[in-house]
């Protein structure tokens, strides 16, 4: 995946798990923005709101 | 169906089983490699590739864990960089002592032992704290409507203990505890010599140690747990990552899933009355003690179907304990929603 197959060496190591950061940084952004867009409508469902 | 190489239906299970570890991840603190690595090797890959990519996974859920946690307020950088100095030279010396063990040719039964003896005994330990009602233990959640735990929440007598060594330098940590400097080194360099003796990560034990032992609320413990995992974590995935060993076809979609139940779980330390949730956390351990146990066997009599019987067992247990902790959070919404206050302070 991403070309990093057959990933090696300290330059692709860092390269690989640069990858698994943005993920998580670009995750978390994105799922943040869908939390605060969606959040108060589910937890009004869930707690039996108006 | 494929894309990007992988079937699609492997991904969505990836996904799902992403979302149910990042839950238990962003919950507890601990428990990704505990459920990924295994499952990996039992869905045949090669078990250089099972580890790298569990360990990765686990630094990325561990950021999005430890940002949520931030969020919050339960990261507390001081206590986590200092368990982050004592951790490191522990691991050290407990690979030194793995090494000496290795040589004598016991070292494959004593760290079973140990390991299916801390995890029992942990889960034994917070179990019967749980069920004997004396609220005083216990992955006990109340800290976590008070800013990281301003509060003064119930102190283990163990960690009032740790806390009245007044030997300078005294550090002051979120939640009001004040210890001293040696007391966080020396709590820190026992857990990184277990873990280092064990080859874990460590969370099932440093978690409950900064609660229990140096004193601080535990969404906070959980936190300052996941702070440290970040470091240890990545630094993991780098030397792994330098070999080709991490795939990405395995840890991207596992993340699309955590990310998920990380932001899940953190938030739901905020929410859950965890007196319910103790025991279950409890049994989890347990069951995965014996777990651990039933895999050590299946390899001492070379049956790898217990192997299977073994992953079956963890992965039920932590369906549970997400399922318990979901209808929990839930459950303090509806109460909050009513009227009455969120259970998460006695």
């Amino acid at each position: 995946m991403f070309g990093l197959e057959n990933a090696s060496g300290p330059l692709d190591g860092l390269l690989v798990v640069g990858v698994v950061l943005v993920e998580a940084v670009l995750l978390y952004v994105g799922y943040g923005a869908l939390e605060r867009v969606l959040g108060p409508r589910i937890v009004d469902a869930l707690g039996g709101g108006e | 169906m494929e894309l990007l190489g992988v079937s699609v239906l492997l991904l969505g299970l990836f996904a799902g089983f992403g979302t149910l570890i990042g839950l238990l991840f962003g919950f507890f603190g601990m428990g990704g490699s505990f459920l990924v690595t295994p499952a990996l090797m039992v869905m045949g890959y090669d078990t250089d590739v099972a580890v790298a990519s569990g360990l990765a996974f686990v630094f990325a859920t561990s950021v999005i864990a430890t940002l949520k946690h931030r969020d919050l307020g339960q990261v507390d950088y001081k206590l986590g960089v200092l368990m982050i100095a004592g951790t490191t030279a522990g691991i050290e010396v407990g690979k030194l002592g793995l090494h000496a063990m290795q040589d004598a040719g016991v070292a494959d039964l004593v760290v079973s032992v140990i390991y299916v003896g801390l995890l029992g005994g942990i889960g034994a330990f917070i179990t019967y704290r749980a069920t004997s009602g004396d609220g005083g233990g216990g992955v006990d959640h109340d800290a976590a409507t008070t800013d990281g735990g301003q509060d003064t929440p119930d102190v283990p007598a163990v960690a009032e203990t740790i806390q009245s060594y007044d030997v300078p330098p005294m550090v002051s940590l979120r939640g009001g505890v004040q210890v001293s400097l040696w007391m966080i080194l020396a709590v820190a360099f026992a857990t990184g010599l277990l873990s280092g003796l064990l080859g874990v990560g460590g969370g099932f034990i440093r978690m409950p140690a900064l609660f229990y032992l140096v004193g601080v609320p535990v969404p906070v413990a959980v936190g300052t747990d996941l702070f440290e995992i970040v470091f240890s974590g990545g630094i993991g995935s780098f030397l792994y990552a330098m070999d080709g060993a991490v795939n990405l076809t395995i840890v991207v979609p596992l993340l699309f899933g955590s990310a998920l139940g990380a932001r899940l779980g953190a938030a739901s330390t905020s929410l859950v009355d965890e007196d319910e949730i103790k025991v279950y956390f409890g049994v989890m351990l347990l069951l995965g003690a014996v777990a651990v146990a039933v895999r050590k066997v299946g390899g001492l009599v070379g049956m790898p179907v217990l192997d299977a019987v073994a992953l079956g067992i963890i992965v039920v247990a932590a369906t549970l304990v997400a399922g318990a902790v979901v209808v929990s959070s839930v459950r303090a919404l509806r109460g909050s929603k009513g009227g009455s206050p969120a259970p998460t302070a006695d």
